[in-house]
């Protein structure tokens, strides 16, 4: 998914080389994600917080906090980013 | 047994695997390598031989040294090291460890499990830091020249926080007169000192990054052993003086926060796992500062999961690093097609870090969690959260999406030795056990355990939490939104002593180096203008030392006669 595929020519591809097979695991995973969802109806929940109780306040709380930590480490690029060489410079 | 363990009492199993670990070396590389493998078990058997209160007492000057205390908190932590001995000892022969290695790693794990059975602040601070002169040689056997700077700048903090160490130790032996090392406190007299000198070797937020620094230039073997032990040990010292001290708790709460946000932008996949240990640190760190019997019980038994599931870890990593010669996420990708059980064994590795359940840390963190929200910290509560979400997120994901699967990097390494993937195998099985299976593990605890992991709730809100974290990763990755791995150096509070200081140091030279230049050369002017000017004077051509031939002289001197016989006829 991210840079350039470089299998040598004429190995046989995997499974995984098939686009189509990766989206099969893609949607395996959002379907796993759906039915955790809706198992918060199905189950007593014992909370300590009242937001424990919310309706899948785990599986939002999740999804949310991971991008807001992606987003703010990609941020952080801008401001503590050097080239890999940085501290052999001027040595 | 009892009767061995009787006869032998007073040794520190420390001190045996560091004298018995020598020795092996010393032998012929062969037998040597089978040799070290078999001390570890044989002091496990001997450790569960001894009763547990047995100790040592050994008169030495005016103090009664505690050389050996065997209680449930040091038994457990004790246990761990001397598996983790035995699996970084035979994942070592498959990374071919020359012998300089293998001494150090024996004297390393030995001193931090006689530092681990000390019962006295003198024996610990010998220990601790016997450890950090053994282990730097684990960084320093690299051979780059990266590592021997790494490694100098990992001693210099490791003996600056023994020195701390030491202070607060006098400090507190000339106000109490004991050198019992046992509950301190902030309050105790040097309290605040010790503790700052635990927290420098248990990575505090600050004081965190010697370990990102050090511990990625370490060899292959070296970082899997590293990773260990110096942190656990710091971890058991605090649960032993410092448990209840609130201020932890939010130092804890930080440490499994920040440093995950440096792990999602590091390239270096064994400098994100530095970074994520420094997270796992954290969860250990708040159990300590939380204080009560499920928070101890939560720490103990997390330094023991996550000594096994981070070791399986850098080791996966490792054998990356041998193989396929980097260990960066950017050059990396497809590794699975050519290393799959190294790719398997990783994947456990980070089901267990990410607390999945079956996993080993899905029994022991969820301690740690359940105990914030029992004591009502909901502030913490929600950080160990978003911590549990994001270690899968940088460990459980990155980690081996990016060096087995990804993008096919076209590289074709081979499958990792067999003595690696034995020591890998060994300890997937113990993470997988410990999870299935986590009786034995609370057995060893140091206070009753009264805790069900495996509860409907628990098990469905953990699952909900992690599988919705690894839905962002796909989403962010699909929308190109993820950030891809770069080649870089990231800053972080290294910079202050390795650029900051270092310009500063550098400024000031060359502020010396210009102000002593000025002054020389002024000096030299001055000096150069009276040598000119005495020439002028006094040389050759000057009106004092120019010279004059005889038959002016005859003239000059006629004259003067003439005028003196002038001014007498003039007077008379």
């Amino acid at each position: 998914m991210t840079g350039p595929d470089r299998r040598p020519p004429g190995e046989k591809p995997r499974w995984l080389d098939d686009p189509a097979n990766v989206r099969k695991v893609v949607i395996a995973l959002c379907a796993i994600c759906l039915a955790l969802f809706v198992a918060d109806a199905f189950y007593e929940k014992h909370p300590h917080y009242e937001a424990e109780s919310w309706f899948g306040f785990y599986a939002i709380y999740g999804f949310v906090v991971c991008v807001g930590l992606v987003l703010a480490a990609k941020l952080m690029r801008v401001f503590l980013m050097r080239g890999e060489d940085y501290y052999d410079r001027d040595r | 047994m009892t009767a061995i363990a009787d006869l032998l009492l007073p040794l520190n199993p420390g001190v045996a695997l560091i004298l018995a670990g020598l020795a092996a070396t010393a032998l012929p590389a062969a037998a040597g390598r089978v040799a070290i493998l078999a001390i570890p078990p044989v002091l496990l058997a001997y450790l569960f031989g001894a009763e547990l209160g047995a100790h040592a007492p050994v008169e030495f000057l005016d103090w009664r040294l505690e050389l050996f205390r065997l209680d449930a908190l040091s038994r457990i932590f004790g246990t761990i090291f001397l598996i983790a001995a035995f699996l970084g000892n035979l994942y070592a022969i498959g990374d071919d460890a020359g012998r300089l290695q293998r001494g150090a790693a024996q004297v390393y794990a030995g001193s931090a499990l006689a530092a681990v059975f000390a019962g006295d602040l003198i024996t610990l601070f010998v220990f601790f830091e016997l450890a950090a002169v053994a282990s730097v040689f684990l960084i320093w056997a690299r051979g780059t020249a990266r590592a021997q700077a790494a490694g100098m700048r990992y001693l210099i903090v490791q003996v600056a926080a023994g020195v701390v160490l030491l202070a607060g130790v006098l400090i507190h032996v000339s106000a109490t007169g004991s050198i019992a090392f046992d509950r301190l406190g902030l309050d105790a007299p040097g309290g605040s000192l010790i503790l700052v000198a635990f927290g420098i070797k248990c990575a505090f937020p600050f004081l965190h990054n010697w370990l990102q620094d050090a511990y990625p230039e370490a060899t292959v073997s070296g970082t899997v052993i590293l990773s260990a032990f110096t942190t656990k040990l710091a971890i058991y010292a605090l649960a032993r003086s410092y448990a209840g001290t609130e201020m932890l708790i939010w130092v804890g709460a930080a440490m499994t926060a920040f440093p995950i946000f440096y792990a999602v932008i590091e390239n270096d996949l064994r400098r994100v796992l530095a970074y994520s240990l420094n997270n796992q640190l954290g969860f250990m760190v708040v159990g300590v500062g939380l204080g009560t019997e499920l928070a101890l019980n939560g720490t103990a038994s997390h330094a023991f999961c996550h000594i096994l599931y981070k070791a399986l870890l850098f080791m996966s990593m490792g054998a990356v690093l041998l193989r396929a010669g980097t260990c960066n996420g950017s050059d990396l990708g497809g590794l699975y097609k050519t290393m799959p059980w190294t790719a398997g064994f990783c994947i456990v590795g980070a089901a267990s870090i990410s607390a999945f359940p079956l996993f080993s840390g899905f029994v022991s963190k969820s301690m740690i969690v359940t105990a914030a929200a029992n004591e009502g910290y909901w502030g913490v509560w929600l950080v160990l959260l978003f911590a549990s979400a994001g270690v899968f997120h940088h460990s459980g994901i990155k980690i081996p999406y990016f060096a087995f699967f990804a993008h096919d990097s076209g590289k074709r390494p081979g499958e990792a030795p067999p003595a690696m993937l034995a020591a890998m195998a060994i300890t997937a099985f113990l993470c997988v056990g410990i999870g299935v299976y986590p009786a034995p593990l609370y057995a060893l605890l140091p206070f009753p355990v009264d805790y069900h992991p495996y509860t409907t709730y628990h098990v469905v809100n953990q699952l909900q939490l992690l599988m919705f974290s690894a839905l962002a990763f796909t989403v962010l990755m699909l929308t190109r939104v993820y950030p891809p791995e770069l080649r870089s150096t990231n800053l972080d509070t290294d910079w202050f002593y390795r650029r900051a200081a270092r310009d500063l140091a550098l400024a000031a030279w060359r502020a010396i180096d210009a102000a002593y230049g000025a002054a020389t050369r002024a000096l030299v002017d001055i000096a150069r203008f009276v040598i000119a000017d005495t020439r002028r004077g006094f040389g050759p051509l000057g009106p004092f030392g120019r010279a004059i031939r005889v038959g002016n002289g005859v003239a000059w001197i006629a004259a003067m006669l003439l005028a003196a016989l002038l001014a007498a006829y003039a007077g008379g």
